[in-house]
């Protein structure tokens, strides 16, 4: 059965796939913080170092976010460099391919401070909810 | 345009909640005492071989339990059924297409159908596949891939989170080595680059090679972590 948040993860009968799965879980935390009123638009900072491609998260956004507060909403999606923190000499380095290696010393032992992020940040929302749809009671993820 | 409508602040992580469910998973494994380990790969590079010969090797000396994640069929069940150890499969299908990976909530559903008290070693075989289970842990102590030679030295730098994640690189399939133009030193320097210093043991599961050395790596974590 679909919708059986024990079992398995799916909005109204759509199996999750990566973004798709992530969606649904923005759109699971937008609705929470929406508390019923429409969401125009919403804000979501991705690390550079996760496999998202914005495109189909935006997609897969649009497609599960039909139905409840957050369908329509903006998506504002912001990408944030890979920073990493060399154990040698503190110096903190933009991380724009592999091998990671400090800028400064060369040293390759270093630790990832940023770029690993996904999370949404903050939500803009209609005061009136008299004509907004009611939150999907579908979506279980 | 200025943006007409309040902004409500949220700051919260998209894999808090599966975060939370993994978190309960590792204290239902703390409390029965039971060692979790996530095995991940692309489809066909060899996980449920090597869980045979795993089996055939440790089955007896250690009390093993199977987790399988399968997108469709019990195929990798049926094969383990001979060692009579207790196999629950989460088919992450729901109808046709399926799940990419197992997450922490799928996981939780199938530790319901496992005497966990009496494995001492859980196996949770993940869905073939290089991206997604990257990003999903499940509550496991350790993490381990397993990579065959037919698959391309180029693998580690198009799925770098994949191989940063992990204990350990299993690099099935070396009896192949000598049919393939495979080059092992460059897949070695490649590894190297997205994730130095991880711990690599060259495999062929089909003539046992590396089968000891693995079995060994699997009794040492083991100990360490209940010690």
């Amino acid at each position: 059965m679909c919708c059986d948040t024990e079992s398995t993860n799916c909005v109204q009968g759509i199996p999750l796939m990566h973004e798709l799965g992530i969606a649904a879980s923005v759109v699971e935390i937008v609705c929470r913080h929406a508390e019923g009123r429409r969401v125009t638009r919403i804000e979501l900072k991705i690390g550079q170092l996760r496999q998202i491609i914005p495109a189909t998260l935006a997609f897969n956004f649009e497609l599960v976010a039909q139905g409840t507060v957050a369908e329509g909403a903006e998506l504002d999606l912001e990408s944030i460099p890979a920073l990493g923190l060399c154990a040698g000499c503190g110096t903190e380095t933009e991380l724009h391919a592999f091998p990671f290696q400090c800028a400064q010393c060369g040293c390759f032992d270093l630790r990832i401070v940023a770029g690993e992020e996904l999370q949404v940040e903050s939500i803009e929302c209609c005061e009136e909810s008299d004509n907004a749809p009611r939150p999907s009671e579908n979506v279980c993820c | 345009m200025p943006h007409a409508h309040p902004k409500t602040s949220v700051a919260e992580r998209v894999f808090d909640a599966n975060e939370a469910l993994a978190q309960s998973n590792r204290e239902k494994f703390d409390h029965a005492g039971t060692f979790a380990i996530n095995l991940m790969s692309s489809p066909g590079a060899g996980k449920t071989t090597i869980l045979e010969r795993t089996f055939e090797r440790l089955n007896g000396e250690l009390r093993f339990g199977v987790l399988e994640g399968d997108v469709q069929t019990t195929l990798d069940a049926d094969r383990l059924e001979r060692f009579h150890i207790p196999i629950t499969q989460v088919n992450t299908d729901p109808g046709f297409g399926g799940e990419c990976h197992l997450d922490a909530n799928m996981v939780r559903y199938g530790l319901r159908d496992l005497p966990l008290h009496e494995i001492d070693t859980l196996i949770i075989e993940n869905v073939g596949n290089l991206v997604c289970p990257a990003e999903f842990t499940v509550g496991e102590d350790r993490r381990v891939m397993v990579f065959s030679v037919t698959e391309g030295e180029d693998k580690p730098l198009k799925y770098p989170l994949m191989f940063r994640s992990v204990d350990l690189i299993l690099i099935n399939k070396v009896d192949l080595l000598p049919h393939l133009e495979f080059d092992l030193a460059l897949l070695k320097r490649n590894v190297e680059i997205v994730h130095p210093d991880v711990e690599v043991i060259l495999m062929s599961a089909r003539t046992g090679e590396g089968v000891e050395e693995w079995c060994s790596w699997l009794l040492a974590q083991r100990t360490a972590l209940v010690s």
